[in-house]
């Protein structure tokens, strides 16, 4: 059992919350996740390690709810437990002195690009990040990214905040300004990471994504996770989770992450409905 | 008749005793145990048909030379504790050992009525004895010597792990085990069914080692939450064990085996056994909903077998195991063959997948596959299958589940360079001692031979214990 010392909410249904983990903290690299399972019959689920305090012993992990999973564990407080986490997992982030270094984050994916972003900065880089959101209530983490970058951007689809746009406008606004970027990172909904990969093709800048398929055990045992990268079979948990944007197959990791969306609304559905009579009582 | 005054003559006349089972129409609906296991009346019966031979060839094909005769001469003479404890100074695991082992390749070959009548029935003695001392609450816990001040951690808790634990715990050590996943007993836990192998009985044997002193850490990825290394130095372990398992399912390489509603069988097994899928949604982990649906399982090995009969139970209209061979090639338990077919489970003999084939969803809807024929044997000796010309067709099905082996866990590799591996991965070892090419770090079971038995991964979890022991001693004279 691992005890929450903190939770609060950043945002509409984004949660940041703070565990007890004191082997985890002290190992974890920018770029790792764990897996967690909140409770004894729950599913395990990969979340991206936001931060750590190695004297604390904890980690941070900014959960946005999605289904039944999610929506449970954000509806834990500081002193609830969570039943297992197990990491970190996954490669770390590639991290070397590219230059000028763009760290794009759609949404939730800003909490996932975030510790990137910092050993990017650590690693001797100029930073460049750009925070993406539907509106500004959504925004997260804009200080933290901020004060990490040598310039920081934030883009609203409907542009309540910030850039009137999407990132992969933004970040073409860049390139056509004549800046020189050797570097991108972009993690967020499939869609925006294919675009982006489309948007750096042209001009050959490295550009890496976080991928996100369905995984079980993450740790190279079962296979669900598989991506199709440069035409080959590799596993998001061991091999990744970045990859090379320009060789993944993105259209096929959009499909199979759609394998158990039945199954996925019985249990939301049921879950709604548990909280609901919980809220009557 | 009694053990004592019986003749060979009677003896032999007594048939092999069958193994009382769940109805295949009932059972093939539920995840119970499909064998219910001898009688103390059956079991006498069956031990009764043991020569008591002088030099038992039994013993000669078990891989950890369990004392045959002897325990089979206790359950003959109704002394069934007797029995449990002389297996058990062999063999730790013989409730689980009896169930899954493959007796057929091994004592039950080797036994000398093989040849003129059916063998003695040993795995099912061996599971009686077992169960008995269990249910009747008759465990003893073995005696551990005194402390001897050095501590050992064990990397993964699966039978060679498991064994190994068990046996350095005894011999005064302070042993740890890490667990990757969030339960104990690898394949047996996550891999082998319900109903071949109650998980009830892993726990018992894993709740034994607990009493003894052993320390079980689960969550806990070598490698990845603590390095080899860091073990050795930083927490000051003074030997390691490495019984981390196969990894890294293989796939076939083929078109469209990124569809949905393609598996790997430890995929599809995880999600059934280990995270109770065939409980959602009580569970919250989802699988593919078999019901009605047309499920073929690729390979034909045990793995295959498990994880056909499991989509059967899962409701599966009709459930196909596709085979490149002929059925007497394939490597499972001829038990779980015998099963399988008692339970509807259709086997597509002879025939090679080609392509899997989806829909514009790119949801799986048939495998495209050629018809084989046995042609001139290969370097193995095995008729080597050939395609038959122009006869290519397509197999309907909804799920596709792929049993053709597991590569090496990549883990251990890429965080300790210093242990050598074979080209296939696997680690290398001095077999007398299961000794790594790094200093005062062992392995065995499947990470050392490949995909092999629960019981030569225990035996050598059980000869690594030994040669740590040994050196540990010596060091400590010094
Ligand atoms: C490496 C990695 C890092 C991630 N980091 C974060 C993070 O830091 N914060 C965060 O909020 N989310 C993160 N995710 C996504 C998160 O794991 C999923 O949102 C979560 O599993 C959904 O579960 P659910 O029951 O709430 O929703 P569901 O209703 O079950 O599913 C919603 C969607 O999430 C995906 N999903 C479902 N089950 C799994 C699973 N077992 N593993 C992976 N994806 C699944 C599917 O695409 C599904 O359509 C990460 C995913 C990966 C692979
Ligand atoms: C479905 C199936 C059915 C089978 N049926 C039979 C049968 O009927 N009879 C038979 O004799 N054999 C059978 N086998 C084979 C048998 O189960 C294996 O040979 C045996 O379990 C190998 O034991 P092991 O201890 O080497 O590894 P495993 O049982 O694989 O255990 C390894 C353990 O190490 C853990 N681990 C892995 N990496 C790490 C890490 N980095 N850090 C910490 N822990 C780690 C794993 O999670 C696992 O728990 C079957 C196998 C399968 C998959
Ligand atoms: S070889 Fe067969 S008959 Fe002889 S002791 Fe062994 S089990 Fe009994
Ligand atoms: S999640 Fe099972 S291999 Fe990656």
């Amino acid at each position: 059992m691992h005890k929450i010392v903190s939770a609060i909410f950043l945002a509409e249904n984004i949660k940041k919350i703070e565990i007890e983990a004191p082997r985890i903290a002290k190992k974890r690299k920018a770029g790792q996740f764990v897996m967690i399972r909140v409770s004894e019959t729950g599913e395990r689920i990969p979340l991206t390690i936001a931060g750590s305090d190695p004297d604390k012993g904890t980690i941070t992990l900014i959960v946005q709810g999605m289904g039944k999973s999610t929506r449970e564990l954000n509806s834990k407080e500081a002193g609830d437990s969570i039943h297992d986490i197990v990491g970190p997992l996954g490669e770390p982030s590639h991290i070397e002195k590219f230059g000028t270094a763009v760290s794009i984050g759609g949404g939730l994916g800003a909490a996932i690009a975030y510790p990137t972003a910092v050993a990017l900065k650590e690693g001797g880089n100029y930073v460049i990040t750009i925070n993406g959101a539907r509106s500004k209530e959504l925004v997260i983490l804009e200080e933290e990214m901020k004060a990490v970058s040598d310039e920081a951007y934030i883009t609203t689809d409907d542009g309540s905040y910030g850039f009137h746009g999407f990132v992969t406008q933004k970040l073409q606004e860049l390139i056509d300004s004549g800046k020189a970027i050797d570097y991108v990172l972009a993690i967020g909904p499939i869609p925006m990471m294919r675009a982006i990969a489309e948007v750096t093709r042209p001009y050959k800048i490295k550009t890496m994504v976080s991928l996100n398929p369905i995984m079980v055990d993450g740790t190279g045992m079962c296979g669900g996770c598989r991506v199709s990268v440069d035409n080959q079979i590799k596993f998001a948990c061991v091999d990744g989770p970045e990859f090379d944007a320009h060789l993944v197959d993105f259209k096929n990791l959009s499909d199979r992450n759609k394998m158990y969306l039945p199954e996925e609304r019985q249990s939301a559905e049921a879950f709604t409905h548990k909280c609901n009579l919980l809220k009557q009582a | 008749m009694d053990a004592q005054s019986i003749t060979t003559k009677e003896r032999l006349a007594i048939p092999r005793q069958e193994m009382p089972s769940q109805n295949p129409e009932v059972r093939s609906h539920n995840f119970q145990e499909v064998n219910l296991g001898y009688t103390a009346e059956l079991a006498q019966q069956e031990a009764l048909r043991c020569l008591q031979c002088k030099d038992p060839a039994c013993i000669k094909g078990c891989p950890v030379n369990i004392k045959i005769d002897q325990f089979i001469k206790f359950i003959a003479e109704g002394n069934f504790l007797g029995a449990a404890r002389k297996i058990k100074e062999d063999n730790v695991l013989p409730a689980v050992c009896g169930r899954v082992c493959p007796q057929e390749d091994q004592c039950e070959k080797t036994c000398i009525l093989t040849k003129k009548y059916k063998s003695v029935a040993i795995g099912n003695l061996e599971r009686f004895a077992a169960d008995y001392e269990r249910e009747t609450g008759n465990v003893e816990l073995p005696a551990v010597q005194p402390s001897t001040g050095k501590k050992v951690a064990v990397i993964g808790s699966g039978p060679a792990g498991l064994s190994c634990a068990n046996d350095l715990v005894q011999l005064g050590h302070a042993v740890t085990v890490f667990e990757a996943l969030h339960e104990l007993g690898g394949v047996l836990m996550y891999g082998i069914p319900q109903f071949r192998l109650p998980k009830e009985i892993v726990q018992a044997e894993i709740e034994g080692m607990k009493k003894l002193g052993v320390v079980f850490i689960p969550n806990a990825v070598a490698g990845r939450s603590v390095t080899v290394d860091e073990l050795l130095e930083e927490e000051q372990f003074d030997a390691v064990f490495i019984g981390v398992g196969a990894g890294l399912p293989w796939f076939m390489g083929i078109p469209g085996e990124n569809l949905l509603g393609v598996y790997s069988a430890n995929e599809f097994l995880t999600r059934v056994n280990l995270m109770k899928s065939y409980q959602f949604p009580d569970n919250d982990t989802p699988v593919f909903n078999c019901t009605g649906k047309n499920v073929a399982v690729f390979g034909g090995g045990n793995t295959a077998m498990d994880a056909v009969r499991t989509a059967k139970r899962l409701g599966a209209e009709h459930a196909y195991i596709v085979y490149r061979r002929s059925e007497a090639e394939m490597p499972a338990r001829i038990e779980e063959v015998h099963h399988a077919r008692e339970e509807g489970i259709e086997f597509l003999m002879l025939m090679n997948p080609l392509e899997f084939i989806g829909n514009e969803a790119q949801w799986l809807t048939g495998a495209k596959c050629l018809r084989m024929e046995l042609g001139e044997p290969d370097d193995s000796g095995r008729r080597r299958p050939v395609p038959i010309k122009d006869s290519e067709f397509i197999l309907p099905i909804d799920t596709a589940i792929i049993s053709i082996g597991n590569g090496s866990n990549p883990l251990i590799k890429q965080t300790t360079p210093d242990i050598e591996v074979s080209k296939r991965d696997t680690i290398v070892v001095d077999i007398n001692t299961m000794a790594t090419s790094k200093d005062n770090v062992y392995a065995g079971g499947d990470i050392v031979t490949g995909g092999a038995t629960v019981i030569l991964a225990m035996g050598a979890g059980r000869t690594a214990a030994a040669a740590i022991h040994e050196k540990l001693m010596r060091k400590k004279e010094h």
